[in-house]
């Protein structure tokens, strides 16, 4: 018999972030663009230079502008996100563990879900009045539903046996909710605050276009009316880091809350 | 503490689970349950411990729970059912927490915690452990409730052989004196454990023998009880085997 190696077959298929690659995309993309706008090859009106994208941030930072659009649109999301995560929060718990809540509940929301909230901002601002309402309950509502399921969902993941344990030492269903159900939703409620977050974003945005003075939003529009695109690119920027604070925060926060998994 | 089962009766969708069986547990008898599997031997303890309502029957418990026990009935599961965001500590405390002021609590988990060979991991969260190690916060944490009656479904089933044989040693050690009812698969657990082992027949499970170990519980593990032991084991088996046979065929048709 003859002999011959074993050929190998494994490996691949496992991915793994190379460390500076994300630095280095976004480096070489800004240095083109700059280098591009700047022998000419790309009209300044239509995409000006990153410089000059930055010069715009930095000169409205300088006069206050800046601080009064995203105190605004800071203000509108965190309200209308914490009034949609702690109603959501409520509404999927319930659905979660009461038999009424979850035959009425969950489709109520599942046939409300795939409404676009921005349409309902005509109706809330004939109910609310203009104003910051509105808007809140537009950023409010994207967030409810979302975080609803995943709240629900999260409990329904938790596997009855604690449930059953909690029930042989005689714990009282509040007890129980405080130290199974809750804890046990969590991984669904922070994936549900993930998704809701850059639902509220869209929604924040939308909602300062339609009718606002101030805000990012209400930058950007304004912007594009007055043709000023490096303003205009400024407040996609600040969207942008918005978005991306949060998701920071909200990466943190899980890192603190789920160490146990 | 006594446990009374009256014609209890159990069915799952129409289809006779378990008995109807009558049994009576003693106050610090120690009663194993055995059978072939399927036969409803966890339907029952779960229906003893109240954690599930029997469609016929019912469960009495009599007598008074020792002092200081703050729940009547404990149970231990199977897959541990630890909460994976609480410490050692933390799971162990949990049936306690808000009964007993803060420091009798921390007096009362350090207890069980050093009763149960766990000290020195009272911050670990149950991903860290062993499956060995698991079971043992499960112990612990029936245990600090000092309870009346201790109810063990499959407890060392999850377990690999080795653990198996060190863990049983340590709880046999733990429970002398306890009231309880150990359901298991294994015979010779069964017959390491109980003064009484009753044999459930298959679905529905009722029960088609009894037998008494008649070795007190601190001369089980020494060498001249081996014999002894296995010679229950064998009987047990020889009433088993063609259920549990049965069983097997059953599960896959």
């Amino acid at each position: 018999m003859s002999a011959r190696e074993v050929p190998f077959r494994g490996g691949g298929f496992a991915p793994r972030q190379l460390r500076g690659a994300g630095l280095a995309t976004a480096a070489v993309v800004l240095v083109a663009w700059e280098s591009l706008s700047r022998a000419g090859l790309v009209s300044p009106f239509a995409l000006p230079a990153p410089s000059r994208v930055f010069s715009a941030l930095f000169e409205m930072a300088r006069s206050g502008e800046l601080a009064a659009h995203l105190q605004a649109s800071v203000g509108r999301l965190a309200g209308g996100w914490a009034i949609g995560l702690a109603t959501g929060v409520t509404a999927g718990l319930a659905i979660g563990i009461s038999s009424l809540a979850r035959s009425v509940g969950l489709p109520l929301v599942a046939a409300l879900f795939p409404i676009p909230k921005i349409a309902l901002l005509p109706l809330l601002i004939l109910w609310l009045g203009i104003g910051e309402a509105p808007k809140l309950a537009t950023i409010a509502l994207g967030t409810f539903f979302p975080v609803a399921l995943a709240t629900a969902s999260g409990v329904d993941q938790i596997p009855k046996s604690l449930v059953r344990m909690a029930q042989s030492f005689d714990l009282s269903r509040w007890a129980i909710l405080r130290t199974v159900i809750l804890p046990g939703a969590l991984p669904g409620i922070l994936a549900g605050a993930r998704i809701s977050s850059s639902i509220a974003l869209v929604l924040l945005t939308a909602a300062e276009m339609i009718g606002a003075e101030y805000g990012v939003g209400a930058l950007v529009l304004q912007a594009g009316h007055l043709m000023r695109v490096d303003r205009l690119l400024a407040g996609v920027v600040l969207l942008s880091l918005l978005g991306v604070a949060i998701g920071a925060a909200l990466g943190a926060l899980e890192r603190r809350l789920l160490a146990w998994r | 503490m006594r446990l009374r089962a009256l014609k209890v009766a159990h069915s799952f969708g129409g289809l006779e689970a378990l008995g109807p069986i009558d049994l009576v547990v003693e106050s610090g008898e120690r009663l194993a349950v055995v059978g072939p599997s399927g036969c409803g031997k966890s339907t029952l303890l779960a229906i003893l411990g109240g954690l599930l309502r029997p469609s016929r029957g019912r469960v009495l418990l009599e007598g008074e729970p020792p002092p200081g026990s703050l729940v009547p009935v404990a149970y231990v599961f199977q897959d541990f059912a630890l909460l994976p965001w609480r410490s050692v500590a933390g799971n162990v405390a949990l049936p306690i927490e808000g009964r007993l002021p803060r420091r009798e609590v921390h007096a009362r988990v350090e207890q069980a915690l050093a009763r149960t060979g766990l000290a020195d991991f009272a911050r670990r969260y149950p991903r860290e452990l062993s499956g060995g190690m698991r079971q043992r916060v499960g112990i612990a944490r029936a245990l600090v409730v000092d309870p009346g009656v201790l109810l063990l479904d499959e407890p060392l089933s999850a377990l690999d052989a080795q653990t198996r044989e060190l863990l049983l040693e340590e709880v046999l050690a733990l429970t002398r004196g306890a009231t309880l009812v150990w359901v298991t698969h294994h015979l010779d657990e069964a017959v390491r454990v109980a003064d009484r082992v009753i044999l459930l027949s298959a679905r529905p499970g009722r029960i088609r023998a009894e037998l008494a170990v008649p070795i007190p519980l601190e001369e089980r593990e020494q060498p001249k009880a081996a014999v002894e032991l296995a010679r229950l084991k064998a009987e047990l088996w020889a009433l088993l085997r063609e259920d549990a046979r049965r069983a097997v065929v059953e599960a896959s048709t």
